[in-house]
């Protein structure tokens, strides 16, 4: 085994959800290597959310591999730090904010209650993220963005080497988005981070790879990342604006792109 | 019309005391499942198992008497009605999750007519309305002591493993993540939730089983804001619930299992109100 294996390593992978339905995704292979951090965009339906299943061992692929620091994704789950998007969960659910940071602590061996230990490295997740102060309120009683710094606070709770972030600024109010690309830029220098979403506006600063996913994926280097690129994605025109090392595009056709 | 002090003291009232003493037995029980209940949105789940509890009922009270299958008793065949369509439907959740909602409405009328079928051809008296509405005269010592092994074989894993159960609760997909059982656990509560549904049926009658089984814990959600707290909220509510239920209907010659219920839908309502008005 080579000794820095690649962070993900996926080789000619295909998925279907049934063996009558069409492929979700087609002879996929790309490799993030370690130490680089990505961003998998892609119009809605293109199997984004399919490929992170994948990649978590919630879905085994028919065909090709995958592999999360050079193991199957199954027994790479405990480096792995991983945050859902918010609309699945209840917001209303009856928990503190601590106690849904501790969740990114459990373990099977967790029983009774956390270790100290547990909590120390809870609180810290979410000073990273700057909401410590609300520990002790009520996850209920936050707002959509405060909700969602939480729950990326209970995925980096786990201590992971790889943090997969899906949709993480759908619900963050537009003042506090530079706030959080800042923590992002942060994280990125501690983890492999890899963020998805539909919005292209995310391809930005400090990214190094911009996986692209509409059935097939190809993989770009954000720094060569264009507008004629992200038209071969996403089959229509997409207006971008590119700055040297930041790319802020925005979709021609927004109804296409959002759900 | 009774006054109050008989139903305390007086040895005629000796069989509401008793059921009293049951229903309080059974609060534990029902706060850590109620809450499940609620929290896990699985209340439908719950009325399918409830009605096929009543096929389980037929079907042992049949075999009983026309096949002299003595060991077959009704409370087993209740558990084993209830325990088999939660377990039933748990799966159906689990890996079908779209077809969730069909089994369910299936399981519910298919049970509660598979009973009705049976208790028809049994012969000899059944009281099946009883079994329906509730009625307080078929408690046993037998249910005394089932409902404390229930509150044991709830209690004990629900504290043992409660980090894991607020896990499952919030986010099943990240529980499994984090390398917890999520099936095992979550058909582990459905089994619990069934056994909890036959004690409750004794009580309350499988009409109103699910009453109990949601106004106490979501009267409860409306003043905590933590599981546990809800959890034990509930149990107090439901003890209540039933301790008062049990008085008001024999005070006015009531039917006991709706004067419960209805006594218990008046909190939840005020419990919304409060919450919304009174409290920030």
């Amino acid at each position: 085994m080579p000794e820095n294996p690649s962070v993900i390593e996926i080789s000619d992978l295909s998925f279907r959800y049934s063996p009558s339905a069409p492929p979700v995704l087609e002879n996929v292979s790309f490799a993030v290597p370690s130490g680089s951090s990505g961003c998998i965009v892609g119009p809605n339906g293109g199997g984004k959310s399919t490929l992170l299943k994948l990649m978590l061992g919630l879905l085994q692929p028919d065909t090709g591999s995958i592999r999360i620091f050079g193991k199957s994704p199954v027994k790479a789950r405990s480096k792995i730090g991983y945050m859902p998007q918010y609309h699945q969960l209840d917001s209303s659910f009856p928990a503190s904010v601590l106690e849904v940071a501790l969740m990114g602590r459990i373990t099977p061996k967790t029983i009774f209650g956390y270790k100290k230990q547990d909590k120390t490295a809870a609180i810290e997740a979410l000073d990273i993220l700057g909401i410590a102060d609300l520990a002790e309120h009520s996850f209920a009683g936050l707002s959509g963005g405060q909700r969602q710094r939480v729950l990326i606070a209970r995925a980096l709770a786990g201590e992971p080497e790889l943090l997969l972030l899906d949709e993480p600024t759908a619900n963050i109010d537009p003042g506090a988005e530079e706030q959080f690309y800042g923590t992002l830029e942060l994280l990125r220098k501690k983890m492999t981070v890899i963020t998805v979403s539909h919005d292209l506006g995310f391809v930005n600063r400090e990214t190094d790879l911009v996986i692209c996913v509409n059935r097939s994926v190809s993989i770009h280097q954000a720094t060569d990342f264009t507008a004629e690129t992200a038209n071969e994605v996403y089959h229509h025109h997409v207006n971008m604006i590119q700055h040297d090392h930041e790319c802020f595009c925005h979709c021609h056709k927004e109804h296409e792109c959002n759900e | 019309m009774s006054d109050l002090y008989s139903i305390i003291f007086s040895p005629e009232w000796a069989f509401l005391r008793f059921a009293m003493l049951v229903g309080i037995c059974l609060s534990p029980a029902i706060g850590v499942i109620g809450t499940m209940v609620v929290t896990r949105r699985i209340s439908s789940l719950a009325g399918a198992s409830t009605h096929a509890a009543l096929g389980g009922f037929g079907l042992a009270l049949f075999l009983q008497r026309v096949c002299m299958l003595e060991w077959f008793t009704p409370t087993l065949g209740a558990v084993t009605g209830a325990v088999a369509a939660a377990v039933a439907v748990g799966i159906v959740s689990i890996y079908a999750k779209e077809r969730e909602d069909t089994v369910i409405g299936a399981v519910w009328a298919i049970g509660m007519s598979i009973g009705l079928l049976f208790l028809d051809r049994t012969p000899g008296y059944v009281d099946w309305q009883g079994y329906l509405f509730g009625s307080i005269l078929l408690l046993t010592t037998e249910d005394l002591v089932l409902t404390l092994v229930l509150d044991a074989v709830i209690l004990i894993p629900a504290i043992i493993f409660f980090p894991a159960i607020l896990a499952l609760t919030f986010d099943d997909t990240f529980a499994r993540l984090r390398g917890i059982k999520v099936t095992v656990l979550y058909l582990g509560l459905l089994i619990l939730t069934a056994l909890t549904i036959v004690l409750l049926i004794n009580l309350v009658g499988i009409m109103l089983v699910i009453a109990l089984l949601t106004l106490p814990s979501a009267a409860a959600a409306c003043f905590t804001s933590h599981l546990r707290s809800t959890m034990i909220l509930s149990a107090v509510f439901n003890a209540i619930f039933i301790s008062v239920g049990l008085l008001l209907s024999s005070l006015f010659a009531l039917p006991c299992g709706p004067a419960i219920v209805v006594l218990a839908g008046i909190v939840y309502a005020i419990s919304m109100i409060v919450k919304k008005y009174f409290l920030k």
